[in-house]
């Protein structure tokens, strides 16, 4: 095979036309659609005694108002996402609350209207008559049940989860040394610049309906719809154009517009279409991280990690749509990099009347991570041990791989780490972080993770040669920025010898490609890279085929290379890829293009029908991959340098080492945003970002002048390097990379000012009020 | 108003934002909203030159002046501006949400400062938000583009 673009730093094609503003976003689309506005709860826990919408619909320009009581699927639960046998008391929202409202934002009442203007007008003449309730807001509070979110859910509890690998109750009993710490993490959001979006045609002549949806799954929203509405999945289409950034909460499924703005367009007639606002993104839109993990450790005189126990309290909010995902990756991997031969992991998980959880970049991941960093940390201080010396003496080995965790997988499957080499991820870490700057205040931080990415079930891909010689390719995933338009062409390209210029990528398109599941745990290079390639080799093996009979050569001895296919060693026995196009399908007209070449009184290479029997027209394949089970587990380590000021307790990086391992890297520059664009997402959780709740579950801080999203001049240039430890797991070797740079942030930051400041951290997010705080004296 | 060298019409409605107006009005999609309250800086536009967020202003207000938009910086067809060339050289953009505005920004500034140090380039996108790229690439982006630009 050639490698020519897989390795390279191609620049991306994708570019041209976001740079030029003639990138498509959904609410770029018009078409005079009708436009909406929801009407939320601003309660945490209310009972519903009336809503009254008459003064909104007959107010001009209002077209239709809609609640639960006016929609056919009004008294549906919306999806259980990821049903699992241990989530006895799963609970999920509907379109709209009727009775009881759980959250702040939960939707209550849906207007239609001329334009939106007229649409937020009407949604404030909506009258709901409220009977506020007792919120539940932390975990703490939701684990002393003294107000339950969900009457008939006792205790608050969702789930209550335990694994045990090994005994770790008597080797605690018999450690030399035992510690114990509260570690508690704060809820976090992802903000997308771009915030939700849907528009929807309904075409009453076909019978089809047409939605553009700013999503992380075109796929699994087609499915939703045509079970909904009753409709085949094939007169439905899902498109995501480009969407503005997803992090995770884009791949949360069937929130209300998502049902509702379909309805009013098949029941309207027109196009509808609803753009959410900022400050409903605020409280509508799922979030993560907030978890209260009681750690309980043993330790030899080395520093060497004999036993673990961890019993946490997961946040899961108001419902719990998306299952136990979360808390099952916390638990899983939570061990990193690290031997733990003795581990026992209980979770909770706990409504609470904030919005729901789902994954965001990390999804339970920095939690684990922040967790055995912690103690890592906390043993190199019992035993006045070098930070760095206490993880080596702990680390997994290169040779020790697949290294079962013993734990149970979010697949399903049980936590088998694939490759690696951890040890290497610590010495370059600490090589090129260098000596401590002189100064005060400076701290250093280190912090190493792991990360399950790339899980099945599986994705798809299709591949097709045109008659001119280009190529085109699709995926059912859709892309947030990630550069997939680059990357797969990149591996298309590499399969058929042509340039990436002649590539062109769709994704997330369901007219296109109608199978596969999403963009979410750093799977998509890995699950549709490895389909590209799988399709694209399909179609080489075609080409050749077909190829071999008219240049009267073995298909063995022919390889694809500069937009030809050519014999192998012979200069000039060669026909263009376009015209092996053209003569995949036999024809009776020619249309032009040099199509004559295939038509019926030509000379032709081959006995037997036209098209051999067992064949199909078309340069064309289609490719899937699906692992057995299991992820490629991606490893890294960051590093860093952070001063505090003693005055302002402000923060600064002198100097950000990140150390990564993907496997097989496709394109170091796409990949290298990634990392850096997830290192500026953890600082933001870690140190700036906060959901600020108050007891009455309000979000105090719901807009961007109170929530801190960093800015350039809070964000460094990070330093990187990469290793390659190819997965064993697909035939490409390549592990996923969205998610890595944001993992192990917090657990460094920890780190740092811990050793900056000589006072133990114990919590994230930080700020400077709370850094305060905590260097008082006491 | 003028935008783009063109003169277009004015909102009907007094109290649309000039960029619901570019958006909805005229079509120039290239304007992206991202949090209606002026902190993103995805809705930058120039103002008779000088950076604006479209999304506190209303169209009105516009009247009598030249807006400029991201689809104002290269016509189609022709090549890129050295910004725009810059942020695709530099791979200063990933998902494109935030971009129009930082290159309206850093056409404007490199307009008034030429040859920035690190410090100014930081200050100077330091009314942009972008959550894909962590800005070390943005800043790289300016950089070039001040290069691209003598």
């Amino acid at each position: 095979m050639s490698t020519r673009f897989f390795g390279e730093r191609v620049e991306r094609k994708e570019d041209d036309r976001l740079l030029r503003g003639h990138g498509r976003f959904t609410d770029d689309i018009g078409e005079n659609a009708l436009e909406c506005a929801f009407v939320r709860s601003p309660f945490a826990s209310a009972r519903i005694r009336s809503i009254d919408v008459a003064a909104a619909r007959t107010m001009p320009g209002v077209v239709a108002v809609y609640t639960a009581a006016d929609v056919p699927f009004g008294d549906l639960d919306l999806p259980l996402l990821i049903p699992h046998p241990e989530l006895t008391q799963p609970r999920t929202q509907k379109c709209l609350a009727s009775e009881v409202v759980r959250y702040v934002g939960e939707a209550v009442a849906f207007v239609v209207a001329d334009s939106r203007y007229l649409a937020e007008d009407a949604a404030d003449l909506v009258e709901v008559d409220y009977e506020p309730l007792p919120a539940v807001v932390t975990p703490e509070v939701s684990a002393r049940a003294e107000h339950l979110v969900h009457a008939d859910v006792p205790g608050n509890v969702a789930a209550d989860v335990t694994q045990v690998v090994g005994d770790p109750d008597s080797v605690l009993a018999a450690a030399p040394h035992v510690l114990e710490r509260r570690l508690r993490i704060e809820r976090s959001a992802a903000h997308p610049l771009e915030g939700r979006a849907i528009w929807a045609r309904w075409d009453a002549s076909e019978k089809r309906l047409i939605v553009y949806d700013s999503t992380q799954s075109p796929t699994s929203i087609r499915g939703g719809l045509a079970v909904l509405f009753g409709l085949p999945e094939t007169s439905v289409e899902v498109i995501a154009p480009d969407v503005g950034g997803g992090f995770g909460p884009k791949i949360m499924l069937f929130n209300p517009d998502e049902l509702l703005v379909p309805h009013a367009a098949m029941q309207l007639g027109r196009p509808v279409k609803w753009t959410e606002d900022r400050r409903e993104h605020f409280t509508a839109v799922t979030q993560e991280r907030a978890q209260v993990h009681e750690v309980r450790f043993g330790f030899s005189e080395e520093g060497r990690l004999l036993a673990l126990d961890v019993d946490f309290l997961h946040d899961g909010g108001a419902y719990t749509p998306y299952g136990l995902i979360l808390p099952i990756i916390t638990a899983a991997q939570l061990p990193g990099p690290y031997r733990v031969p003795n581990y026992r992991v209980r979770f909770r998980d706990l409504y609470t009347n904030c919005t729901p959880t789902s994954p965001y970049r990390g999804a339970g991941r920095p939690q684990g991570c922040f967790v055995i960093e912690r103690v890592m940390d906390a043993i190199a201080a019992e035993l006045s041990l070098d930070r760095a010396e206490v993880r080596r003496r702990n680390l997994v080995q290169p040779d020790e791989f697949p290294y079962a965790v013993g734990t149970m997988w979010q697949d399903g499957g049980m936590t088998v780490y694939d490759s690696g080499d951890f040890p290497e991820l610590l010495r370059i870490a600490v090589e090129a972080l260098g000596p401590k700057p002189e100064g005060e205040g400076i701290g250093m931080g280190l912090a190493m993770y792991v990360e399950g990415t790339g899980v099945g079930p599986y994705e798809g891909a299709h591949v097709q040669v045109l008659v001119g010689g280009k190529v085109v390719a699709s995926t059912g995933i859709p892309s947030q920025g990630q550069g997939h338009g680059t990357v797969f062409a990149q591996i298309v390209a590499d399969e058929l010898g042509v340039g990436v210029d002649d590539v062109t990528i769709t994704s997330g398109d369901t007219r296109r490609f109608p199978w596969g599941v999403g963009t979410f745990a750093s799977r998509g290079a890995v699950m549709s890279g490895n389909a590209m390639a799988n399709a694209a080799r399909a179609v080489a093996e075609k080409a050749k085929r077909i190829a071999a009979d008219q240049l009267e050569a073995d298909p063995a001895d022919l390889e694809l290379a500069g937009g030809e296919v050519r014999v192998k060693g012979s200069p000039g026995r060669s026909m263009p890829l376009a015209a092996v196009a053209i003569l995949s399908n036999p024809l009776r007209y020619a249309f032009g293009g040099g199509a004559e070449i295939a038509t019926q009184f030509q000379p032709r290479a081959r006995p037997g029908p036209p098209l051999a029997e067992g064949d199909a027209p078309g340069l064309e394949a289609t490719g899937y991959f699906s692992p057995v089970t299991g992820s490629t587990w991606a490893s890294g380590c960051h590093a860093a340098y952070v001063q505090i000021d003693p005055r302002t307790f402000s923060l600064k990086f002198l100097k950000y080492v990140v150390v990564h391992d993907c496997g097989r890297v496709i394109n170091p520059m796409v990949l290298e945003g990634q990392i850096q664009g997830g290192v500026a997402q953890g600082i933001a959780g870690s140190f700036y970002e906060r959901l600020l709740y108050d007891e009455d579950g309000q979000l105090r801080n719901a807009s961007f002048m109170e929530f801190l999203m960093p800015y350039a001049t809070e964000i460094p240039d990070v330093e990187m390097h990469h290793i390659e430890t190819p997965s064993p797991l697909n035939p490409l070797g390549i592990k996923g990379a969205g998610e890595a740079g944001t993992i192990p942030v917090a657990a460094m930051l920890a780190s740092a000012i811990e050793d900056a400041l000589g006072v133990r951290v114990d919590e994230m997010s930080l700020h400077p009020s709370r850094l305060f705080e905590l260097a008082k004296p006491r | 108003m003028k935008v783009n060298g063109r003169e277009l019409p004015d909102a009907g409605d007094p109290r649309l934002l000039l960029s619901d107006h570019l958006r909805h009005g005229l079509g120039l999609t290239g304007t992206h909203v991202g949090c209606e309250h002026g902190v993103c800086g995805c809705c930058t536009v120039l103002l008779d030159g000088r950076p604006v967020r479209s999304c506190l202003m209303l169209a009105v207000q516009a009247r009598g002046h030249e807006v400029t938009t991201v689809e104002g910086l290269a016509a189609d067809g022709s090549p890129l501006h050295p910004a725009q060339q810059a942020f695709h050289e530099c791979h200063g953009l990933q998902c494109g949400f935030c971009t129009p505005g930082f290159l309206l920004v850093t056409a404007a500034f490199l307009r008034e400062n030429p040859d920035p140090s690190d410090a100014e380039i930081d200050d100077a996108i330091s009314g942009n938000l972008c959550r894909c790229t962590g800005y070390a690439n943005i800043r790289r982006s300016v950089r070039r583009a001040a290069e691209l630009s003598r």
